[in-house]
C-alpha cells in the first residue's frame, strides 16, 4: 500500500506540531531529507524511539525536530510509521509535508490512518464503536455499560424484540405463500397487539438511551445568580466536597469554566457562570444575556439567591428563566438575616434548598434534589441494558417510526403484504444491530410453525 | 465404438423445463443447438404436482414470459383450470395458478421444440462432458457418439444417480420410471464439480372412477382472469374443477403404526428434503397435535382418469399407502395407478456457479434447474432460460444478463442459490424477494421486456406494442394526476354511496383513486370523459396510484441496495491479505469471489463490520489502482 502523510494536528499558531507518515516506504521517504547529527540506518533504529534531527530542503535547513518511529506492525496502522514533531508553525509544518510529497508519499485523506488501522486488523468495526465508547467513559457506570454492550447484551434485548416481530410476520407470510391452506389469517387488532408490545420494548430502549447520555455526557448544570449570590463559593464548595472531579475542560467562552463531579455515579457537568462580571451596564447586560444563554442549553439550572437580601429586577430575570425548565433554587446564607420573599419564589414550584456555603450546611440536601430530578438512583442502579451508542438510537428510532408507518397501514385499510413490508423494515433495521438477516429468519419461522407443502 | 457427430455451439442436456428453455432460447438467439434427453417422451414432463404457477412461481412465469421464454404460453395452450390467488392480500402477491393437462403440455413442448430452426432434439443418454484448458470441448452420448461444441448447459433435473424408494423397496430410477443417469453424475465428480445429495417426493396417483367426491369440497376455477403471457388472448376453457379432503386420526394412527417401514425413518435415505415439502409422515411426526391435514385431489389432464393426491407425499411400503389413503373421506374405496415414493438425486453445490450460471471454474459449462438444488418447474425454467440466454451472449463475446434483487423474483432466485448455496431443495417464496412491491406478476413485462428485446428474443412487433402500454399507462397516470373533480353535490353523492368521506375541496382523480374505497372502474361516474384503455394498462394505473406510497418506498430502497450492488469487487483480490476481515469471512470471500459489495454482504458468515472493512479496501484499492 502506498505511503500517506497529513499533518495531524489541529491548525494554529505556534506550539508543537505533528506531521505523520504511514506505509511501507514511509522511513526512506523520511531518510531524504531527514539529517541526524551521527546518520544511523534504519534497521538499527528501533520501533519507539525517538531521534533528533534536522528537516532540510536541499542546502537548506527548514526545522529542528523529533522524529518518532514506530516499526509494523507495532503502530497505530500496524504500518511502519512514523510522527515528525516541529516546533515551527503552520508555515514550516506545510513546508514538511510538502517534502514528504515530493519525496513520494501521498496527501492522505481524513479518516486514513483509522481506515488503514481497520484494513490492517488493528481492530474491527463493532469492537471500535465498543472500545471508544469505554475510553470516552467518564464515570464508572458508564464503562459498565459500554462493557456490557460488548459483552452482547444490547443484543439479547434486540433478538427478543425481533422474535416477537418474526413471529407475527411468519404468520402473515405463511398465508401470502400459502394461500390455499387453511391457516389462521391474521387479523389486524392481532398485528396492532403486537406492534404496541414492541412499541413499548423500543421506547424502553430509546429512554436508555437518553438516560446512558446522561451517563456519557453528565447532566450539564448551569449556576446563575446576581453578583455576591455565592456561585463561585457553591462551586469551590462542590469541587472542594467532592473529590471526584474526572476532567475539567475549557469552556467555549472565556466567561465560562466546565466542571465534572459525580453523584451516585452520575457525572454532572457543571457550568460556572462566575465569570460574568458587572464592572459597567453594558457588560452587565451582556452578563444577564450570557447566562440566559447557557441556562436555555443546560439540562439543570441552579438559581442561587441571598437569603439576605430582598429580589431585585436581576432576580426577577433569573426565576423567568427557570419555567418549563429543570431547576433547583438554592437560599444561600442561611446563617444571615432572611430578607427574601419566600412567598414569590415558592410560587415558581421549584425545589427549594437551603444552604450556607460558609459552613457548609445543606449541600447534601442539594444532591439529594439533584438526584431526585433526574432519578439517578434507578439510573445509576438498573441493570437494565442502556444504548449508549447514536447508531443503534437511530436504528431504535427508524424501527418505531416504520412501527408508526404499519399502524397507519392498518388505518388505512392497506393489504396484508403493505404492512408486512413494514414489519419487515423493522427487522431490517434491527438486524443491523444483531447482525442477522430477515428472509431466513422469516421462512425457517414459517416451516417451524407450520405445517405446509405437497 | 465412438464417432464425430459433428460439430455444433451448444448442447443442452435434459429436457425438462430448464433444458427446454435454454435451448429454445440459444436456438432462437441463431445457435446451433442440440437438446438431449434420455426418452423423448419425458419432454417438459410434470412428474409431480401438474400445475403450473401459484404464489412467486407465477411471477416466475410471467417474468420468463415478459423476457422471451415459452412457459407462459405453453401452459395458456394446455391448462385446464385457472385461479388467481391471494387476490385480498395486496396486488404484489396476487398469483397466477392453472392446472395443467399434462400430457398435452408436453406435446405442444415437444411440437414447439421440433419446429423451432437451428434446434435438434435428441434421444441420448450423455455419459461424458470433454473439457480442455478449462473450457468444454465435446459431448458424448451412450452410443460413442462425439458432438464438438462450445458450450453445454447440464439441466439434468432429479436424473442423476436417481434413486426411489417405496418403503423397503427401492431401485435405480430417474422419475416415473424412466432410466436414471449414472454415469454423468461421475464425469461431474471428475471435473472437481462438488456434487450433494437430495431428496425430494411423490404423492400416488389414483383413478378418478374409484373417488366419492361428493364427501369432498369443490375447488372450482375462476372465470373472467388474464393468462400468463403477456402476449396471449385468453383461451376458452373447459374448467376442471379440483377437490379437498383431510386426513383424519385414523390416517395418523396407520402412519405412525408404520414408521419404522418408512426409508427416511429407517435411515436408508441419506438426501436433505426440503421443510415445504413434507412427506405425510413427516408432517404426522413433526405436528403431532394437528388433527387433520388438507389434502388436495387434482385431475392431472383432460382426458385420462388420474388425479394427483398433493399432500400424501410419502415414502411408506405400498401396502401401508393403501391403507391410509383408504382412510380419507371420498377414497374409502381408492384405487392406485401409482403409488408416492421418495427420489433422491444428485445435485451440484450451487455456490461454485457465477450468477451468470456458468461454472466459476470451467468456461463455457453452465448449469440450470434442480440440479442447481432447487426443485419446482418454475424455478428450472427459468433458470433455463438464463442460461441459455447467458450461453449464447458468451459465445457472441457480450456480457451475460444478469437480473438483480430488484428486477425480477429469477434474480432473487438466482442470486440466493449461488450465494447462499442450499441446504435443501430450494423453492421460490414471495418472503425471499426483498422489493416484492416491485417484482409483481403484472408488471413482469414493464420490468423484463426491454431486456428481452436486447437479447434478441423478444420481436421488435411485440416491442412495439409493449411500448405502447408503457406510454397509455404513463400517460393515463399524468391525466389522473391532473384532473379535477369539483366538491359539488354530484362528487359527494358518489363518495357517499362509496362509503367514503365526502369533501368540501377539489380533488384529482388520483387522490380519489387512492382511498380504498374507491376503484378505478367505479371512479368511471366522475370521469366521463376517461379515454378507452386495454385492461392490462387499467390495472398496473390502479395499482400504482393506490399504492404510490408504498412504491416509492421500496424504490427508495432500491436505491440504497444497488449502491452497494454497484460496488463491484475485482476477481483477482486475495481476501487472505485484508487482515481487517474475519478469518471465516475471508474464507467465505476467497470461496464465493462474490462479483459486488452487495452480494458479498449476503454472503453468511459475512458480517457487517467484515462488510465496512471492505468498503474501506475496495477505496483503498480504487485509489492505488487509479495512481499505477
Amino acid at each position: 500500500m502506498s505511503t500517506i502523510a497529513a499533518i495531524s494536528t489541529a491548525p494554529g499558531i505556534g506550539g508543537i506540531g505533528i506531521i505523520r507518515m504511514s506505509g511501507e516506504n514511509c522511513f526512506e521517504i523520511l531518510n531524504k531529507f531527514f539529517k541526524q547529527k551521527k546518520p544511523q540506518s534504519i534497521d538499527k533504529i528501533k520501533g519507539y524511539t525517538i531521534k533528533f534531527g534536522h528537516i532540510v530542503n536541499g542546502e537548506e535547513i527548514v526545522d529542528e525536530v523529533l522524529v518518532s518511529y514506530f516499526k509494523a506492525p507495532k503502530s497505530y496502522t500496524a504500518e511502519n510509521m512514523c510522527e515528525i514533531n516541529s516546533h515551527g508553525g503552520i508555515v514550516v509544518m506545510n513546508k514538511i509535508l510538502d517534502l514528504c510529497i515530493k519525496n513520494g508519499a501521498e496527501i492522505a485523506e481524513p479518516g486514513e490512518f483509522t481506515k488503514r488501522a481497520f484494513l490492517n486488523g488493528r481492530m474491527d468495526l463493532s469492537q471500535a464503536e465498543a472500545v471508544i465508547d469505554v475510553i470516552n467513559a467518564k464515570t464508572d457506570k458508564e464503562a459498565k455499560i459500554s462493557l456490557e454492550q460488548l459483552e452482547g447484551n444490547l443484543s439479547e434485548k434486540i433478538t427478543k424484540i425481533r422474535k416477537i416481530v418474526i413471529s407475527v410476520m411468519a404468520d402473515i407470510e405463511a398465508t401470502i405463500d400459502y394461500p390455499e391452506y387453511d391457516l389462521e389469517e391474521v387479523t389486524n387488532a392481532k398485528i396492532l397487539k403486537v406492534l404496541d408490545e414492541v412499541d413499548i420494548l423500543l421506547d424502553q430502549l430509546e429512554k436508555s438511551f437518553y438516560n446512558g447520555k446522561i451517563l456519557r455526557e453528565g447532566i450539564s448544570t448551569a449556576i446563575i445568580g446576581r453578583p455576591n449570590a455565592g456561585k463561585s463559593s457553591l462551586l469551590n464548595l462542590i469541587l472542594n466536597e467532592e473529590r471526584a472531579i474526572v476532567t475539567d475542560i475549557e469552556g467555549t467562552t472565556r466567561d465560562t469554566i466546565e466542571e465534572y463531579i459525580s453523584i451516585e455515579g452520575v457525572p454532572l457537568k457543571i457550568i460556572d457562570t462566575a465569570g460574568i462580571r458587572t464592572a459597567s451596564d453594558e457588560v452587565e447586560r451582556i452578563g444577564v444575556k450570557k447566562a440566559i444563554e447557557i441556562a436555555n442549553k443546560s439540562d439543570v439550572v441552579i438559581a442561587i439567591f441571598d437569603i439576605n437580601k430582598e429580589l431585585n429586577e436581576e432576580d426577577k430575570e433569573i426565576l423567568k428563566l427557570l419555567e418549563n425548565k429543570n431547576a433547583i433554587i438554592i437560599l444561600n446564607k442561611i446563617d444571615l438575616e432572611r430578607k427574601v420573599d419566600l412567598k414569590t419564589l415558592e410560587k415558581y414550584n421549584k425545589p427549594i434548598v437551603e444552604i450556607s456555603t460558609k459552613t457548609k450546611d445543606g449541600v447534601d440536601a442539594l444532591y439529594k434534589e439533584i438526584s431526585n430530578l433526574f432519578k439517578l438512583k434507578e439510573i445509576a442502579n438498573d441493570g437494565e441494558t442502556i444504548v449508549t451508542n447514536v447508531r443503534h438510537k437511530n436504528i431504535i428510532l427508524n424501527s418505531r417510526e416504520n412501527l408508526n408507518k404499519a399502524r397507519q397501514t392498518i388505518i388505512d385499510q392497506m393489504p396484508i403484504d403493505m404492512i408486512s413490508t413494514h414489519l419487515k423494515e423493522i427487522l431490517e433495521e434491527l438486524g443491523k444491530i444483531t447482525g442477522e438477516t430477515v428472509t431466513e429468519d422469516v421462512i425457517a419461522e414459517i416451516f417451524s410453525k407450520f405445517c405446509l407443502g405437497k | 465404438m465412438k464417432y464425430d457427430a459433428g460439430k455444433y455451439d451448444i448442447a443442452v442436456i435434459g429436457a425438462g423445463h430448464a433444458g427446454c428453455e435454454a435451448a429454445l432460447a440459444a436456438a432462437r438467439l441463431g445457435m446451433k443447438t442440440l437438446l438431449f434427453s434420455i426418452s423423448l417422451e419425458c419432454i417438459a414432463n410434470m412428474p409431480c404436482n401438474p400445475h403450473i404457477g401459484g404464489t412467486s412461481k407465477g411471477h416466475l412465469v410471467r417474468e420468463i414470459d415478459a423476457l422471451g421464454g415459452e412457459m407462459g404460453k405453453n401452459i395458456d395452450k394446455t391448462m385446464i383450470q385457472l385461479r388467481m390467488l391471494n387476490t385480498s392480500k395486496g396486488p404484489a402477491v396476487h398469483s397466477l395458478r392453472a392446472q395443467a393437462d399434462r400430457k398435452r403440455y408436453q406435446a405442444e413442448m415437444k411440437y414447439t421444440l421440433e419446429k423451432q430452426e437451428n434446434l435438434f432434439v435428441k434421444q441420448a443418454e450423455i455419459v461424458d462432458i470433454q473439457v480442455e484448458d478449462g473450457k468444454v470441448k465435446a459431448i458424448e452420448t451412450n452410443l460413442g457418439a462425439i458432438y464438438n461444441v462450445d458450450a453445454i448447459i447440464v439441466a439434468t433435473g432429479t436424473y442423476l444417480k436417481g434413486k426411489i424408494f417405496i418403503g423397503e423397496a427401492s431401485y435405480e430410477s430417474g422419475p416415473d420410471g424412466v432410466a436414471a443417469a449414472n454415469k454423468l453424475s461421475e464425469c461431474l465428480k471428475k471435473l472437481n464439480i462438488e456434487i450433494q445429495r437430495f431428496k425430494t417426493g411423490t404423492p400416488a396417483r389414483i383413478n378418478k372412477k374409484s373417488i366419492d367426491f361428493s364427501k369432498m369440497e369443490i375447488q372450482e376455477g375462476e372465470d373472467d382472469l388474464v393468462p400468463f403471457s403477456f402476449e396471449d388472448e385468453m383461451p376458452k376453457i373447459e374448467q376442471i374443477p379440483c377437490w379437498l379432503t383431510y386426513t383424519n386420526e385414523k390416517t395418523h394412527e396407520i402412519i405412525r403404526a408404520n414408521l419404522h417401514r418408512s426409508p427416511l425413518y429407517a435411515g436408508e435415505i441419506e438426501g436433505t428434503g426440503p421443510r415445504y415439502c413434507p412427506s405425510i409422515e413427516d408432517k404426522v411426526v413433526r405436528f403431532a397435535d394437528k388433527e387433520r391435514h388438507q389434502i388436495f385431489v387434482e385431475p392431472v389432464g383432460a382426458d385420462t382418469n388420474e388425479m394427483y393426491i398433493q399432500g400424501m407425499s410419502s415414502s411408506l411400503p405400498e401396502d401401508v399407502q393403501i391403507a391410509m389413503y383408504r382412510t380419507l373421506h371420498g377414497l374409502e374405496n381408492c384405487e392406485f395407478t401409482r403409488p408416492a415414493y421418495a427420489i433422491e438425486y444428485d445435485a451440484i453445490e450451487p455456490s461454485q456457479l457465477k450468477s451468470s450460471l456458468e461454472l466459476k471454474e470451467i468456461s463455457g459449462l453452465f448449469f440450470a434447474g434442480q440440479i442447481n438444488g432447487t426443485s419446482g418447474y418454475e424455478e428450472a425454467a427459468s433458470q433455463g432460460l438464463i442460461a441459455g440466454i447467458n450461453a449464447v451472449q458468451k459465445l457472441k463475446g457480450k456480457n451475460p444478463v444478469i437480473l438483480d434483487r430488484s428486477d425480477a423474483y429469477i434474480g432473487v432466485l438466482i442470486d440466493d442459490i449461488v450465494t447462499k448455496s442450499t441446504q435443501e431443495p430450494y423453492r421460490m417464496m414471495t418472503s425471499r424477494a426483498e422489493y416484492r412491491l416491485l417484482l409483481r406478476q403484472d408488471n413482469a413485462d414493464l420490468r423484463l421486456t426491454e431486456i428481452g428485446h436486447e437479447v434478441g428474443l423478444i420481436s421488435d412487433e411485440r416491442y412495439e406494442r409493449f411500448l405502447n402500454k408503457k406510454k397509455q399507462i404513463e400517460e393515463e397516470i399524468e391525466r389522473l394526476n391532473t384532473t379535477n373533480v369539483k366538491p359539488n353535490e354530484k362528487t359527494n353523492e358518489f363518495l357517499r354511496r362509496q362509503g367514503t368521506t365526502e369533501t368540501s375541496v377539489g380533488l384529482k382523480l388520483s387522490e380519489l383513486l387512492k382511498r380504498t374505497e374507491i376503484t378505478y372502474k367505479a371512479l368511471e361516474e366522475l370521469d366521463p370523459k376517461r379515454p378507452k384503455l386495454d385492461r392490462q394498462v387499467i390495472e398496473e394505473v390502479e395499482i400504482m396510484v393506490k399504492y404510490e406510497g408504498y412504491i416509492k418506498m421500496q424504490e427508495k430502497q432500491v436505491e440504497a441496495f444497488k449502491k452497494l450492488e454497484k460496488k463491484l469487487l475485482p476477481d483477482d483480490v486475495d481476501y487472505n491479505t485484508i487482515k481487517g476481515i474475519r478469518l471465516e469471512a475471508r474464507q467465505k470471500l476467497n470461496k464465493y469471489k462474490p462479483y459486488s459489495i452487495g452480494q458479498a454482504s449476503r454472503i453468511s458468515g459475512v458480517s457487517p463490520a467484515d462488510i465496512s472493512v471492505l468498503l474501506i479496501f475496495l477505496e483503498q484499492y480504487g485509489k492505488t489502482k487509479n495512481n499505477k
